[in-house]
Formats: structure tokens, C-alpha cells, sequence
């Protein structure tokens, strides 16, 4: 799903577990233009096919540390939307 | 040195980075494979992670344990397949006495459980798999492997 070829900025969106299984991919990236927060990007992979599936209370990364749906994103961020960790 | 790892992990290389001679006492917590889970009969499972974010939380856990207790902490998290029984966690917290260490021990692998972004496939003995969901408190059958995907 990377846009290859094209030097418009994008968000880098890394997908996890079931999620990455729901979207058929680990990561996309996503065009920048109009996104302003973590909940923009999530609402833009909640559109694509499959991601009606995320949970509602999904938890999201930006540039590896725990964020917010109101928190900022830049173009080149990496975007990270986490299934409920299951880790120990 | 990292947290995680696709190998076999053991108390002892924990324990001995944390042990000395001011410190008297040493809790450790070791999390293994269990061979059930919701009532289904687990086979084996399969840990995959954000590999830079979980470091880099481990990496905090460890610091904040160290600034809210008295001790030294050290931990290792499994990822990749692994059997019932093996150790998929593995924590060992020391200071110069029992309370701190179990207190922080406690704190560390509660925290890890709650921020480290570590997801976990189960496999059942009927041929199916499904990711954990603790927030479910039961399972979300994927169905088979038919992304062809690997868990990580």
C-alpha cells in the first residue's frame, strides 16, 4: 500500500496482530494532507476495508510513544494502532 | 541490552544483574505458557511486538521501578513461538529488603502487562488460533491462517 513513486508527505501507519490481519497490511501510508491528530489517521484506517473491525477503545502510538486521539501529527510521523496488548 | 527475545529466557543472568552485596532481598516473578485459557485447550502461542516502542517502554518501566522503590530491576519478555510451559516473561527486582523487592516485582510486570505493546496468538488443540484480547477477557477467532501472514 506504499505510495511509491509520489514525493507528497505521508504519515507512516504501522498495524499490529488482528489489526494487521483486518487491513491485510503492517503498514500504510497514508497522504498527510488534512490530518492534524492520531484520530484523523484512525478514522482514516477505520474507512478502509477491514478496519470497521478495530475496537473502539484502540489505543494509538506516535513516533513510539503512547498518544492521545488529540495529539498532533506531522507528515513523517510513524502512526501506530495498537489492538489490546496482551503481553506477560 | 534489549528486553526482548526470540530465546529461551532464564532468572538467573536476571538476578545476577541486579544482585549485590547492600542487597538483601531479591523477588523475582517468572510467567510461563499455560495449557488452557478461557476453557479451550492451549497448545503453544505465539508473542509478536512493536519491537522499537516495547524496548523503549521496558526501558522506562525499568527507571520508573528504580525511582519509585529503593532496588534494581530487570526483566526479559519472549517473543516468537513458544511451548506450553516455557517461560514467556521473566522479572527479577532486588533491594536490601523483601518489601521493596516484592512491592516493585509487582508494580514491574503489572505495568508491563498494562503498557508494552506485545500481542499474543494463542493455539488451540481443536486446529484453531485467535489473538488475545485481556480487555475481552476471552478470545477474537481470526479463523485460520489465511493471510498467510506471520504473527510478527
Amino acid at each position: 500500500m506504499a505510495l511509491s513513486g509520489t514525493t507528497s508527505p505521508t504519515i507512516r501507519v504501522r498495524l499490529f496482530a488482528r489489526y494487521a490481519e483486518l487491513l491485510g497490511a503492517e503498514v500504510i501510508d497514508l497522504p498527510s494532507a488534512g490530518m492534524t491528530t492520531a484520530g484523523d489517521v484512525l478514522a482514516h484506517i477505520r474507512a478502509l476495508p477491514g478496519g470497521a473491525g478495530l475496537g473502539e477503545s484502540t489505543l494509538m502510538a506516535v513516533n513510539l510513544k503512547q498518544a492521545a486521539l488529540d495529539s498532533r501529527v506531522a507528515p513523517g510521523d510513524e502512526v501506530a494502532v495498537l489492538p489490546p496488548l496482551a503481553g506477560g | 541490552m534489549g528486553f526482548l527475545t526470540t530465546e529461551s529466557i532464564r532468572l538467573e543472568p536476571l538476578i545476577a544483574q541486579v544482585a549485590a552485596p547492600d542487597r538483601g532481598g531479591v523477588a523475582t516473578f517468572l510467567g510461563l505458557v499455560r495449557n488452557h485459557h478461557g476453557g479451550r485447550a492451549v497448545t503453544g502461542l505465539a508473542y509478536s511486538a512493536y519491537e522499537p516502542m516495547a524496548e523503549s517502554v521496558c526501558r522506562e518501566l525499568i527507571a520508573e521501578t528504580e525511582s519509585m522503590w529503593p532496588v534494581r530491576a530487570a526483566l526479559s519478555h519472549r517473543l516468537g513461538r513458544l511451548d506450553i510451559g516455557e517461560a514467556a516473561v521473566a522479572i527479577a527486582v532486588a533491594g536490601r529488603h523483601r518489601d521493596e523487592a516484592f512491592a516493585a516485582c509487582r508494580h514491574l510486570i503489572e505495568q508491563l502487562k498494562r503498557r508494552v505493546p506485545i500481542w499474543k496468538r494463542e493455539t488451540y488443540a481443536d486446529g484453531t488460533a485467535a489473538w488475545v484480547d485481556p480487555t475481552r477477557e476471552q478470545s477474537v477467532a481470526t479463523g485460520d491462517e489465511r493471510t498467510g501472514m506471520a504473527p510478527w
